[in-house]
């Protein structure tokens, strides 16, 4: 493995934080944050900034802090005291230099995880002082580029990937057809109102993975389900904007995405193997709508993968030789609990697993997600590098195979093994699936 | 509207085709679709490797060469059976076998006018986007196309269009605006950051949309002109049939509230207004509401039904009389229809749009349970459990009800007395 960097060796030029930053004015940017910080946060901002005693527990919850050589500026609770706390301290009387630092804290140093809430002696939420942090920053207009290009595609497209209505449908279309040389009756149904699910991706699969629609339609149509796909706007569960705090836009999207399920019929969503978008929809954009919980049962892959192989619709042909190790996606195993599931579903198709340490509720993040990934190449090194803790774990399982049912940990870990020379490779659940199940011909 | 006058209200029922026996003729037969009268019953069927055609009771529509793709099948309210299919590596629309002389990359989005005389698809050819209404193309095409729509009486169309060029992460450029309207393919003069959901005025001259000036500020725009007041969300609006008021949901210090023509008309706010209508008679204005967080419910005029439910609300309908309505409500994972704010003793695993008689005394929708489907009237249950069914019609009289039902594979129009199913 390569030595990791000790520190960020030259300032980072983002043109969304430079531009962004260089409009405001200090008039301005003490109206927003107080406009926010009075009109929406109250008890809860409160108490986590009135309860922390600073006893530095989070700290070693972070992987930014562990892999900057604990240097307590990257702690959780030093990015809120560098953040949201100047903010409240000053009543919102920061520079525009201030916000721009701010906002790159809030949007590249930390993933929202949640880790760290959960080792505060008293679950001070420091994921939600980010966001905070985030939605000040996006009513400033100060958010990182790429990032916010995402966003931007989500309220044209309503899709992260800004993936024409055509080109969806036309990919969906071409999936079928390939997948029809291997499985010569397959559907991917279109619009077909009163099945029992809608199968719902995120935009990067039609736009760069459509490998993963047709393993999914292999494995719906091998188990027999009564599926469909919509053709139009809501097929997506992504949400950068829950991320770069646009939240009318995340509601936007989430509506669609509910109303699409709503207008098919359908008595749930089953969506495929993503970690944030679960947090959208299960969590934060379900209930900006006033959904206290999601209004039609949404079903993570990891579940769904989970009741195929209980109920014996999808049967083994051999299980996987090589060796896997699990990387557990913040946002369905904190977030929903989902870590035995997910170690049941990995045991039915492999034969040789190894746990990496800490695991399940208590694994390191990838250090992706969060929007962390999306805020583009300025971001790459410092990010990889943030994370060196994550490149140490896994590489000490000496697994072959990393497995993890999230697109952002899918893509942030491909990074840390390239980046850390790790011999490692990373798949889906699908892929191991598709690879080792029983098919029709 | 959907004219049954004419449809064969005489019969009881009526055997239309046994679909069991379409499946020894083709590799494999599609959804099903039945048209409005019941008389037909349609699906897409394929006869061999990207080799399909259109079933219709029986008979395969007679068309020279197999399409090589069909999708979107669907019957228009005049009963003509219509698809999206690809032929000699080009997409048009089939309507009951006969193709649309225009051909494009691609097509889709397909939509019928009210009476069903107009049909409107989205179309794409050489990387430019319109509709095509009746098979005449937009003069005008765009880089992009989205949120289109078609007038209920099918004499205007709408989209979202791209009129800027934009390059990928040129976010400041999308700031400026990008977006517009395009009634009938001509985009209006001035851009927005983003357009979306449009209504259309009754007379035909105005078209409203959702508009975002920047990042935050939220209002409509009627014929491309944006109201002055700004909020902070707005969701899409409706023309009043009566008065041709704009009427929208708009959010305000965090809550949502009613306003037509920019102005504030209900006196409280909730946690969540959408789906908003105006009554036939156009006296009274209707939504779905959250009157707290997490609890649905229809507003009358502002005020909402004692009555909430705790996961969704939708599919509301106004009686003809205008004094009633009824609605889809969801509760545990369980559907059931509420009139009135009173909801059906039963629950169902799915419930579909209910439908007033036309002396608003009856409602009936279609529902399903333990994987069969159901005829309701009034919360009765019609004793016959169905493989598969279509929502339910009032006769011009309301006193029968059409019921397109699927038994054992055998497709039946069925002609009820109301009085069997609720008595």
């Amino acid at each position: 493995m390569a030595e990791a960097s000790e520190k960020i060796e030259k300032k980072i030029i983002d043109e969304g934080l430079e531009t962004g930053s260089k409009r405001l004015t200090e008039e301005r940017i003490e109206k927003v944050i107080n406009e926010v910080l009075s009109g929406e946060t109250g008890a809860r901002l409160k108490s986590y900034t009135d309860t922390c005693v600073h006893c530095g527990l989070c700290a070693e919850a972070c992987h930014v802090y562990l892999s900057f050589n604990r240097d307590p500026k990257f702690s959780p609770a030093g990015k809120v005291k560098r953040t949201i706390g100047e903010m409240i301290k000053r009543k919102g009387r920061v520079s525009p230099e201030f916000i721009k630092e701010a906002s790159e804290i809030a949007s590249t140093e930390c993933n929202v995880c949640k880790r760290c809430a959960m080792y505060c002696p008293f679950g001070i939420d420091t994921a939600y002082m980010m966001q905070t942090v985030r939605r000040i920053c996006h009513k400033l207009g100060v958010t990182p580029l790429y990032i916010q290009d995402t966003a931007h595609s989500h309220a044209v497209t309503q899709n992260q990937m800004w993936v024409k209505e055509d080109e969806w449908i036309d990919t969906l279309q071409w999936q079928e057809e390939d997948a029809r040389e291997e499985m010569s009756n397959l559907r991917i149904p279109l619009d077909k109102e009163g099945a029992d699910f809608m199968y719902s991706v995120i935009a990067p699969e039609p736009k760069f993975q459509p490998n993963l629609i047709y393993q999914a339609a292999i494995i719906f149509n091998t188990a027999g389900c009564d599926w469909t796909m919509p053709s139009f706007p809501g097929w997506d569960n992504s949400d950068m904007a829950m991320f770069t705090g646009d939240l009318e836009i995340m509601a936007r999207n989430k509506r669609f995405h509910f109303e699409a399920a709503q207008k098919l019929k359908v008595k749930r969503i089953v969506m495929g193997e993503c970690g944030h978008a679960f947090r959208s929809v299960y969590d934060v954009g379900n209930r900006w709508l006033s959904w206290s919980m999601p209004p039609i049962p949404m079903i993570h892959a990891i579940e769904f993968y989970y009741d195929l192989l209980k109920a014996g619709k999808i049967k083994i042909k051999e299980k996987y030789k090589k060796s896997v190790t699990i990387h557990d996606p913040c946002n369905v195993v904190r977030g929903r609990g989902l870590h035995e599931m997910l170690r049941y579903v990995i045991h039915e198709l492999c034969e040789n697993v190894i746990e990496m340490h800490p695991n399940r509720e208590h694994n390191y993040c990838c250090n992706a997600g969060g929007g962390v990934i999306n805020c583009g190449p300025p971001f790459k090194k410092k990010r990889v590098e943030s994370n060196r803790i994550k490149a140490d774990q896994i590489s000490d399982t000496g697994a072959e195979i990393l497995i993890t049912p999230c697109h952002n940990c899918h893509s942030g870990m491909e990074d840390i093994i390239s980046y850390f020379n790790v011999d490692m490779h990373i798949k889906f659940i699908s892929d191991i699936m598709y690879e080792v199940m029983e098919k029709q011909e | 509207m959907t004219n049954s006058a004419n449809w064969d209200w005489g019969i009881n029922d009526k055997l239309v085709a046994d679909t069991n026996e379409w499946k020894d003729s083709y590799n494999w037969v599609e959804e099903f679709y039945t048209s409005p009268d019941g008389e037909k019953i349609a699906a897409v069927v394929n006869m061999d490797e990207a080799e399909f055609n259109v079933c219709v009771n029986g008979s395969a529509w007679e068309i020279d060469t197999p399409f090589e793709k069909a999708w979107a099948l669907k019957f228009s309210q005049d009963n003509r059976l219509t698809a999206i299919i690809s032929a000699d590596m080009a997409w048009t629309v089939a309507v009951d076998g006969q193709l649309w002389e225009n051909t494009f990359d691609y097509v889709w989005d397909k939509r019928f006018s009210d009476d069903g005389k107009t049909i409107a698809v989205a179309v794409q050819s050489d990387g430019k986007y319109g509709m095509s209404v009746n098979d005449v193309p937009w003069e005008d095409m765009y880089s992009f196309i989205t949120c289109m729509a078609l007038s209920p009486d099918g004499k205007m169309t709408s989209a979202v269009v791209q009129t800027v060029d934009l390059a990928q992460a040129e976010v400041f450029k999308f700031q400026e605006g990008c977006y517009t309207v395009a009634p009938n393919g001509k985009a209006w003069s001035r851009n927005f950051v983003n357009a979306w959901n449009m209504a259309f005025s009754p007379d035909g001259t105005k078209v409203a949309a959702e508009v975002r000036h920047n990042l935050y500020d939220y209002t409509i725009a009627v014929n491309g002109e944006p109201w002055d007041q700004i909020f902070g969300c707005v969701w899409c609006p409706i023309f009043h049939h009566k008065k041709g008021t704009v009427i929208a949901p708009v959010r305000t210090a965090g809550a949502w509230t009613m306003v037509e023509d920019g102005t504030v008309i209900w006196d409280r706010k909730f946690t969540q207004i959408w789906h908003q209508m105006v009554s036939p008679d156009g006296s009274k204005l209707a939504a779905v509401v959250a009157p707290s967080y997490g609890n649905w419910t229809i507003a009358v005029d502002g005020k909402p039904w004692d009555t909430t439910f705790g996961e969704m609300v939708s599919d509301a309908v106004f009686s003809p009389d205008s004094n009633r309505i009824a609605a889809v409500a969801t509760e545990n994972e369980k559907y059931t229809v509420v009139v009135d704010g009173n909801a059906w003793d039963q629950t169902f695993d799915m419930a579909w749009k209910p439908v007033f008689s036309p002396d608003s005394q009856y409602v009936a929708s279609k529902v399903e349970k333990d994987g069969k489907y159901f005829i309701a009237v009034n919360g009765k249950l019609w004793g016959k459990a169905f493989d598969n069914a279509w929502e339910p019609a009032f006769s011009p009289d309301g006193s029968r009800l059409l019921c397109r039902t699927i038994e054992d594979g055998k497709y039946y129009r069925r002609v009820v007395p109301v009085s069997d199913i609720v008595s």
